[in-house]
């Protein structure tokens, strides 16, 4: 069980602090899938970088499976059992696709692993495996290939930021198979980061995050019906000021 | 012929392929050609003006391997001439390379000058890997220089690389392509400490449809300096691409300069250039797997010079 407690986070523009994002709580349970939406700029890729270290937080604190994770480094939050998917992968020149889901891994996979996981996401294993992930592949292609790093592992939870972005219709309907199978088999609890209809009706709670702050959050069938028929901010699950834990 | 144990040791990290007794093969062991072979297909005579061997391919040589290797274990200066004569037609792999055990405070050096006559329709693989190791104050430096004419519709694959120990270093490659000649070049380079690096490569596209590509990758640590300048010189209807990518860190310098020059109206050259730190977003992404920052940085360069 993640557990995030009045997160904050802070930055200095033009000699002024400015807040990204103010007082933010929830908690997702085992086997749990929170897809995180609202307007852009509001500061969700902000929070899912909070969550894995990559920022560092100006106040609050991080639970998972009942250990304070707030001090620990990306890499030591990746032992502890998280996964996580950019919404910008970088490409790195020299490293073919297959060297890079064997380190996401931790272990040498065998070939049928590695097309298992390439075909998961919609690419073909044979035409990829073996290219270099670099500025040879378009986004898209990176994106999915970002995706099936995440997926090479078992993690206790995984934080995919928009994994829609960039994706063609056909690869993300695979994409949305595979995040169902993973919901549906309770293995591993799921933050998603989405503006995308399909990946919000998956949910089994949304929470709405817009200037900073947590807009909303409840059950889905709560948020769905305010969120595709209403403004946002004139949501009536709003949550109180600190949050749900 | 038995080999001391230092020697085996640097022949293993210089021989990617694994040097062996049979087949075609010389060592040079400290500045002395101490055993050498000939195959069927490929004779090596040393040469009487001065030191260094003559390497005979002929047409009939199809998949083969000479393998040509110099160890230096004591210091001193080693200059040698080894001169390539490759027939028609024929297809080899010719590993070569040097490397340097170094335990006492004199300069150890060799100097490999190589050139390669190549005829038509052949295709030659060249690898060598230059490499010092010791515990001695005294500079391990490699001065090589290799000149290599490509006859017509042939193909010439150059793999270069340095990664640890020289101190000093300065390449010296000349390269002529004849019509339908290609030439495929990767160049790996890395510095620590103190070291010196300076890479001069001339390509000249003399025939027409003659191409060449060529990769240069390195990794400049510490207070080490490198400088790169490739020159691709179109005179005809041709193709090069030249890219020199290079990773700098700590205190290092690096230069890359990169010279293309057109002489035929149709000649098409592309360079590109880059020089910049580790990316931070591609460190964050292997720490996002559970490496350390020192462990994905030493992935970015393993995979970035592979």
């Amino acid at each position: 069980m993640l557990q995030v407690e009045h997160l904050s986070y802070d930055v200095q523009e033009e000699g002024r602090q400015s807040e990204i994002l103010s007082d933010v709580s929830f908690s997702v349970k085992d086997g749990e899938m929170l897809v995180i939406t609202g307007p852009n700029g509001g500061g969700k890729s902000t929070l899912a970088k909070l969550l894995m270290g990559i920022n560092k937080e100006t106040a609050g604190k991080i639970t998972l499976n009942g250990t304070d994770i707030t001090e620990m480094t990306i890499d030591e939050r990746a032992k502890a059992g998280m996964g996580f998917a950019f919404q910008q992968p970088p490409r790195f020149k020299g490293m073919t696709v297959r060297r890079l889901l064997h380190l996401a891994a931790g272990r040498a996979l065998s070939e049928d692993e590695c097309c298992e996981l390439l075909s998961s996401v919609g690419l073909c294993a044979m035409e990829y495996i073996d290219r270099e992930a670099d500025a040879t592949l378009s986004g898209g292609e990176m994106k999915r290939i970002e995706i099936a790093t995440v997926l090479a592992k078992h993690h206790d939870i995984c934080i995919f930021d928009e994994p829609e972005a960039g994706i063609d219709l056909w690869s993300f309907s695979m994409l949305i198979k595979r995040f169902e199978q993973i919901h549906r088999e309770k293995r591993e609890s799921l933050i998603l980061i989405s503006h995308q209809e399909r990946i919000i009706q998956m949910a089994d709670r949304i929470m709405v995050i817009s200037d900073g702050k947590v807009e909303s959050i409840g059950a889905a069938e709560e948020i769905m019906p305010h969120l595709f028929g209403q403004e946002i901010n004139s949501c009536h699950c709003r949550q109180q000021k600190g949050g749900e834990l | 012929m038995e080999l001391n144990q230092v020697t085996e040791d640097v022949l293993k990290v210089i021989d990617s392929y694994g040097f062996k007794q049979e087949g075609a093969y010389n060592l040079r062991l400290n500045g002395m050609a101490v055993c050498h072979g000939d195959s069927r297909h490929i004779r090596i005579v040393k040469k009487e003006d001065k030191p260094g061997i003559d390497i005979f391919i002929s047409a009939e040589a199809q998949k083969e391997q000479v393998h040509i290797p110099v160890v230096m274990s004591e210091p001193g200066v080693d200059v040698v001439y080894n001169d390539f004569y490759v027939e028609d037609g024929a297809d080899v792999t010719i590993v070569a390379g040097c490397g340097i055990h170094g335990e006492g405070c004199s300069e150890t050096r060799h100097d490999g000058i190589h050139a390669f006559h190549v005829g038509k329709n052949a295709n030659v693989k060249y690898v060598e890997n230059h490499y010092a190791e010791g515990n001695g104050t005294g500079s391990k430096v490699l001065n090589p220089v290799t000149k290599i004419f490509v006859g017509e519709n042939s193909v010439f694959t150059l793999e270069t690389s340095q990664i640890k120990g020289v101190d000093s270093t300065k390449r010296e490659n000349y390269i002529e392509l004849a019509e339908n000649a290609k030439v495929y070049v990767t160049e790996k380079l890395m510095t620590h400490a103190a070291q010196k690096a300076i890479s001069n490569m001339d390509v000249e596209l003399k025939g027409k449809n003659s191409s060449a590509r060529i990769i240069s990758r390195s990794v400049a640590k510490g207070e080490s300096k490198q400088v790169f300048h490739p020159r691709a010189i179109g005179e005809n209807l041709c193709h090069a691409h030249v890219q020199c990518d290079s990773i700098i860190m700590d205190e290092a310098e690096i230069s890359s300069i990169p010279e293309i020059n057109a002489k035929h109206m149709d000649a098409q050259i592309v360079h590109e250039a880059a020089i910049g730190r580790i990316n931070d977003e591609q460190l964050v992404k292997l720490r996002t797997f559970g490496m350390t920052e020192e462990e994905a940085e030493a992935v970015i360069i393993e995979n970035f010079l592979k």
